[in-house]
């Protein structure tokens, strides 16, 4: 292809090293999970995510590489078993290689080489240049396996390169050996043929001699186990999000309160001064609570704004991907999927489904993306809806404390309770009335691996960096675009307009009504415009239930439509509505009849 | 017999698997006619299966392991794996 074609030179503004030449294409191949993620990173120099996780990379990565003096760009093939698609990955993979390349790069775990050898024999019968790393060769002896490169080389007939790409041994032979890549011998055959011939390589070229147990293999067994791997699941749960408070609570007391009272609030305090009174101000800094600023209820641009961002939410968000990204290298969540499958079962997805769920945690952003390893339609859809209606982001987390905490932990515990019954109630009942078809739990679980402190860092710089970018716009228009609302009275038409829903069904005061409809930008925002209103406990927990669970955020929005379609996601949508508003009712109700 | 009524750590023989979209994946992952697997566990409240195979594990659905038929190995042969017991069978 020429290099005007290329479009990694028009995302850089032309400035492709290889302006001269044309550029060459690279394929990086190989099944899920066996380090392709960490080869591309080590290979571009730029960064890619890499997991342990099978699936996380459907759709596809790019960069750019140098071998042989040449410019190439290095296309990151989602991780297939077969190249016969059984999944919407698998069918990306092929026609990403229908496509052509000057030369793949196979990898291949060496510690499942059979299973490894049917992707890579289709590769192979493609009649395209191939040079295969035979990936974690470290970890195959440590296992006892064997393998005779020499005569593997020959069988294949493709130059062969062993490596560890954790580690980055067997990179630099890679990159020399792929000016050796060659068109295998091998002619296309049927499936049974193919694995005939399988079956006599391995015989050829490995040999497998006993191991000792190890103390990972130990926790692999519990994690197995029908009652402690349940027990484990939800341990590992319950200990992650104790955790992830901890930690997110110091993070704000200790480093961003100080920042924002000691070097912020002097900042905002001498702009007060030199703006003075008028509708700047009002925007910039807000409404003065007692004469002073007040960072959480403020609510100007430069205030609240930054403060929920930076101050509350960002802390959380730290401490929750540290956490999930572990898990994720460590190669605990295809378990946990595992555990949950009885239970998600009833709701018409399989355990899989759980993994976005938890993303979903952090931000529902990645987690409705996260759906796309789920196969069916169906699946996607009702695992994008509960999500949006019954897991609550960080944000709403962070200032579930703001709003409830002052009446005490048992309301905010009444949030997670009531989200949880909605979410099942909610899934059952999708179960029961959508049509469709939703495919059965069939998955390899990755042995546990110690995961590289450097890609778990990457990982983790590249979630936050994500999360900054989608939401720091988002807060600071939507405090702006209240101030304006409020300024012209826009915000009481809204709130007079819908009156008649929040007094008579939820019980709440009209007012109430504007931070809801502002929950369409940020539910942190939203959460902290129901501050002023001073509420009681009970209507609290209810304006907070119906803000987490209706409309979700914007960017959310922007991605369930993307991902579901506009039929779909006004579908989802509608649900959301009705859910929330019976909820809330039904709250109302219940406390009607208690109080 | 199906895989289901295999005893947890007892090994077996795959003697069919489901035709269609779920036998492809299952191929794919390389549990194909012929392969011998030790059973870990099944999860309760009709959980999936987790199995063994080549040192690898693998989770199936409760209803695809039962429709993988399987025949029982007598007196397994040393696996490729030894399992160590970790706790009290009554657990």
């Amino acid at each position: 292809m020429s290099c005007r074609d290329c479009s990694l030179c028009k995302v850089r503004g032309n400035k492709c090293p290889s302006i001269s030449q044309d550029c060459g294409r690279v394929l990086l191949m190989g099944n899920p999970n066996v380090g392709k993620s960490v080869f591309f990173s080590r290979l571009t120099g730029t960064h890619a995510l890499s997991s342990n996780y099978p699936g996380t990379t459907v759709g596809f990565t790019e960069g750019t590489m140098r071998y042989g003096g040449k410019t190439a760009r290095l296309i990151d093939v989602p991780g297939a078993y077969t190249l016969d698609p059984t999944n919407e990955a698998e069918m990306i993979a092929r026609r990403i290689l229908n496509d052509g390349a000057d030369v793949v790069i196979l990898v291949i775990d060496a510690t499942a080489l059979e299973r490894n050898l049917v992707m890579a024999m289709q590769v192979l019968e493609h009649g395209i240049p191939v040079v295969i790393a035979l990936n974690m060769v470290d970890e195959a002896r440590h296992r006892g396996i064997l393998i005779d490169i020499p005569k593997l080389e020959e069988e294949l007939g493709v130059p062969i390169v062993p490596t560890v790409a954790v580690t980055g041994q067997g990179l630099s032979d890679l990159i020399a050996k792929m000016e050796e890549a060659k068109i295998s011998h091998l002619q296309p055959m049927s499936k049974e043929v193919r694995w005939q011939v399988i079956g006599e390589v391995i015989t050829k070229v490995q040999t497998v001699t006993h191991r000792h147990h190890t103390a990972m293999d130990r926790i692999e067994d519990v994690s197995a186990h029908p009652v402690l791997g349940g027990i484990m699941g939800f341990l590992v749960l319950i200990l992650g999000f104790t955790a992830i408070r901890f930690v997110g609570e110091g993070i704000i007391t200790h480093v961003t309160d100080p920042i924002f009272e000691n070097l912020w609030m002097p900042v905002l305090e001498k702009l007060n001064t030199m703006l003075g009174e008028g509708p700047v101000r009002n925007i910039l800094i807000g409404t003065l609570i007692d004469g002073e600023i007040d960072l959480e209820q403020s609510l100007g641009v430069l205030s609240t704004g930054l403060y929920v961002e930076f101050g509350m939410v960002l802390p959380y968000i730290i401490a929750f991907y540290s956490g999930l990204s572990f898990l994720e290298d460590f190669g605990y969540l295809p378990r946990l999927a595992v555990v949950f499958d009885a239970l998600l079962h009833k709701f018409g997805i399989h355990g899989y489904a759980i993994i976005p769920t938890l993303l979903g945690f952090g931000c529902n952003v990645p987690g409705i993306l996260g759906t796309r390893v789920l196969e069916s339609e169906r699946e996607r859809f009702i695992a994008a809806t509960l999500i949006s209606v019954g897991i609550p982001c960080v944000s709403i987390q962070a200032m579930l404390s703001a709003t409830l905490g002052e009446f005490g932990m048992i309301y905010v515990a009444a949030v997670y309770g009531i989200l949880f019954c909605v979410w099942l109630v909610l899934g059952r009942i999708m179960h029961l009335t959508l049509k469709g078809y939703s495919p059965e739990l069939i998955v390899e679980i990755p042995p546990y691996r110690m995961p590289s402190m450097k890609a778990w860092l990457n990982k983790l710089w590249f979630r936050i960096k994500d999360f900054l970018y989608e939401a720091t716009p988002l807060v600071l228009l939507g405090i702006f675009l209240v101030n304006i609302l409020e300024t012209i009275g826009v915000m009481e038409k809204v709130a007079k307009a819908l009156s008649p829903i929040f007094e008579g069904f939820l019980g709440l005061p009209s007012a109430t009504a504007v931070p809801i409809v502002m929950g369409v930008f940020r539910k942190d925002i939203a959460m902290g415009l129901l501050i002023p209103l001073e509420l009681s406990a009970s209507q609290t927990l209810i304006a907070v239930v119906v803000l987490a669970m209706t409309f979700p955020c914007i960017a959310t929005f922007i991605i369930l439509w993307k991902e579901l379609g506009t039929k779909r996601m006004l579908m989802s949508s509608g649900i959301m509505i009705t859910a929330a508003l019976l909820t809330g009712g039904l709250m109302n109700l219940f406390f009607k009849i208690i109080l | 017999m199906n895989l289901l009524q295999v005893k947890d750590e007892e090994s077996a023989v795959i003697k069919s698997i489901p035709q269609g979209e779920s036998g492809e994946r299952l191929e794919a992952l390389g549990l194909r006619v012929g392969k011998r697997i030790r059973k870990v566990s099944g999860m309760p409240f009709g959980g999936p299966i987790t199995l063994l195979l080549d040192g690898r594990h693998f989770a199936v659905a409760h209803a695809i392991a039962g429709k993988i038929e399987v025949e029982g190995l007598d007196s397994p042969p040393q696996p490729a794996v030894e399992k160590s017991r970790l706790w009290p069978k009554f657990i």
